[in-house]
């Protein structure tokens, strides 16, 4: 569920966009002002919003920001402007960047969104960078990485709830088996994580557990310093457990030394439209107190005052 | 008993020319039928004296009076319905159909396929990729899943620094052939899958260059990944070569097939440079061939799709 508020009354696009543009007049920059429109929109009231600034100031919106806003601040709120699928687009390519490259990104990207969702950021991904991503993915991920991370990018997954329950039984012996031999980048291992639909791996991995005890999470911890291993159980939690990934990555970046405001802007912008409520709930459950809370503890100025917006805290 | 060979040419080839039928079997008395019987080769003599049907040849004829049919749905279907169709069928076929696979992957725009998979979706309740990855089990599989999934960039624009080490990363992978088909070498996969159209034609120019000799005719090369090259740099080559393929005699019943594939899925979008390819290899224009090979109404419609708009 999202966390996103907005406001019973919406003022109209031209008083957003005059607004918006008040905020960016004179020395300094109204950043209260531009956290009171832009996060309290959802994504078709920015994309109107960005086309009419552009249309009747002749710059980008996010051009403005870039030139008024620096640090944390400037990225939550460009991350948050940006259309869903331009978002996606935009991350997946820095994550493919030699100083930002992040095969864990990847990941998150092609499992927890929708196959319509992911598709669309591929679109945008031409759109934007001249390239598909999946040729991105593959020229600069290698060895198991790639095995995994390129039938991930390109999954056009079914969507159904229909289940096979033969076929999860068989396909749970084949996990289990790859898993016991420890063959991680079994091409079959691969296969169905990255072809089948997330019902059908729910109900293989429901089989998996019944037939063999475990939850497949616990077989595939047998080396904690394993790179790929750690990002072949992540892949398997956003696949059937999105809001239990989300929550860790968020708990992870919080507890950091120092908080890792990257992971923590990712989560916030990419999930408050869709499963941010859901998460909050999670990360209460498990950490014994409300993520608003930790945000509060953990960030400060104006990037705590947009993630909290973001995270539906106070009124619209 | 000229009238008897007619009505064996009339039953043989691709469709069946009812006119011919009607006229000469139509107007038969039994004895005629019974000479037909006898002669024709349709029929055996059974134990208990009678001329029996061959039930491989009534199959045969089930067939050839189903081509029109067949190409009459496929060209009103949407092209998406009929792309996810053609790849549940070659599926379904077996190894020898899996260039129709890398045909439709490879020889489609990036929407087209796109859709494909969407009809997919709605038609049987799985993905391409699913399906393709747990149906094929030979060297294949790799590079098919991921032509099935690729969404490539269709922009004109090339690195050529880029193509020319992939050229070179494709000459490696031929000359470790032995100790690794390339068709399962994980460079050859990502090059042929990821990369668009204009960037790869520029990679197999540099492979000619660099190499002395085009892709396509080194040894080693793997048919499927030789149809995988062929589809995605000069898919007309290609289709011509399948129609000929079709229409060759002694043909196999999935190759006869090409006949109606390539037509119906060309008609609307690169028939005429395919014709224009056919006539330059085979020394003789499409339609004279398929007026001599095809018979009866789905001869015509072939023809009839083919002349659209000329």
């Amino acid at each position: 569920m999202s966390t996103l508020t907005v406001p019973a009354q919406v003022p109209s696009v031209t008083e957003d966009c005059e607004q918006l543009r008040k905020a960016f007049e004179g020395w300094g920059t109204n950043e209260q002002l531009i956290i009171s429109i832009l996060a309290h929109r959802n994504a078709a009231q920015r994309k109107l919003i960005r086309q009419t600034y552009a249309d009747t100031y002749g710059e980008d919106l996010l051009k403005s920001l870039d030139k008024e806003l620096t640090n944390d601040f400037e990225r939550v709120v460009m991350l948050w402007t940006l259309d869903p699928a331009e978002r996606d687009a935009f991350l997946a390519n820095e994550a493919t960047k030699r100083w930002t490259s992040s095969n864990q990104v990847l990941m998150e990207i092609a499992c927890t969104r929708s196959s319509k969702q992911l598709l669309e950021a591929r679109q945008a991904y031409h759109a934007r960078f001249k390239k598909s991503l999946e040729e991105d993915v593959g020229y600069h991920t290698n060895g198991d990485f790639r095995k995994l991370l390129l039938p991930l990018v390109t999954a056009y997954r079914y969507e159904g709830d229909e289940v096979n329950i033969t076929l999860a039984k068989s396909e749970a012996k084949i996990l289990h088996e790859k898993i016991s031999n420890k063959t991680y980048n079994d091409e079959d291992l691969i296969r169905i994580l990255a072809t089948r639909s997330k019902a059908q791996i729910n109900a293989t991995l429901n089989q998996y557990k019944n037939v063999y005890g475990n939850d497949i999470d616990q077989d595939l911890e047998a080396d904690p310093k394993d790179e790929y291993l750690d990002l072949l159980r992540a892949t398997v939690q956003c696949l059937v457990r999105p809001e239990h990934y989300f929550e860790k990555i968020l708990r992870l970046a919080i507890n950091k030394q120092g908080t890792d405001e990257g992971a923590l802007t990712r989560v916030v912008t990419t999930r408050a439209e869709v499963d941010l409520k859901v998460i909050k709930d999670e990360y209460q459950r498990r950490n014994s107190v409300p993520l608003d809370r930790a945000v509060v503890k953990d960030t400060s100025g104006d990037y705590e005052k947009m993630l909290l917006a973001l995270l539906g805290h106070g009124d619209a | 008993m000229a009238e008897i060979e007619a009505l064996i040419k009339a039953l043989s080839g691709h469709g069946v020319d009812e006119k011919t039928v009607i006229s000469i079997l139509g107007n038969s008395q039994p004895e005629h039928r019974q000479a037909f019987r006898k002669e024709g080769g349709f029929f055996a003599e059974d134990e208990r004296r009678f001329e029996r049907w061959n039930d491989h040849h009534v199959k045969l004829l089930k067939h050839e009076f189903m081509r029109f049919k067949n190409a009459v749905v496929l060209w009103a279907m949407h092209p998406w319905e009929r792309d996810a169709r053609l790849i549940k069928e070659a599926l379904k076929k077996g190894p020898n159909s899996n260039s129709v696979i890398v045909e439709i992957a490879s020889t489609r725009s990036s929407d087209e396929l796109l859709g494909a998979r969407k009809a997919y979706h709605s038609l049987f309740e799985h993905s391409i990729e699913e399906d393709v990855a747990s149906h094929i089990h030979g060297k294949e599989k790799k590079l098919l899943v991921a032509l099935v999934s690729a969404y490539r960039y269709e922009g004109p624009k090339i690195k050529e620094d880029v193509a020319k080490s992939e050229a070179k990363a494709l000459i490696s992978a031929v000359k470790n052939a032995e100790k690794q088909n390339p068709i399962e070498n994980d460079e050859v996969v990502r090059i042929l899958s990821t990369r668009s159209k204009p960037h790869l034609k520029s990679v197999f120019k540099h492979y000619k260059e660099i190499a002395g000799q085009h892709f396509e005719d080194e040894l080693d090369v793997h048919l499927i990944l030789q149809a995988a090259v062929q589809c995605l740099i000069t898919p007309q080559s290609y289709f011509s070569r399948v129609l000929d393929e079709a229409m060759r005699d002694g043909a196999d019943k999935n190759t006869k097939k090409g006949l109606t594939r390539v037509l119906v899925t060309r008609a609307d979008v690169d028939i005429r440079a395919i014709s224009d390819d056919y006539r330059n290899h085979y020394a003789i224009p499409l339609a004279d061939k398929i007026e001599a090979k095809a018979k009866g109404s789905y001869k015509e419609f072939l023809l009839t799709l083919m002349a659209r708009g000329s």
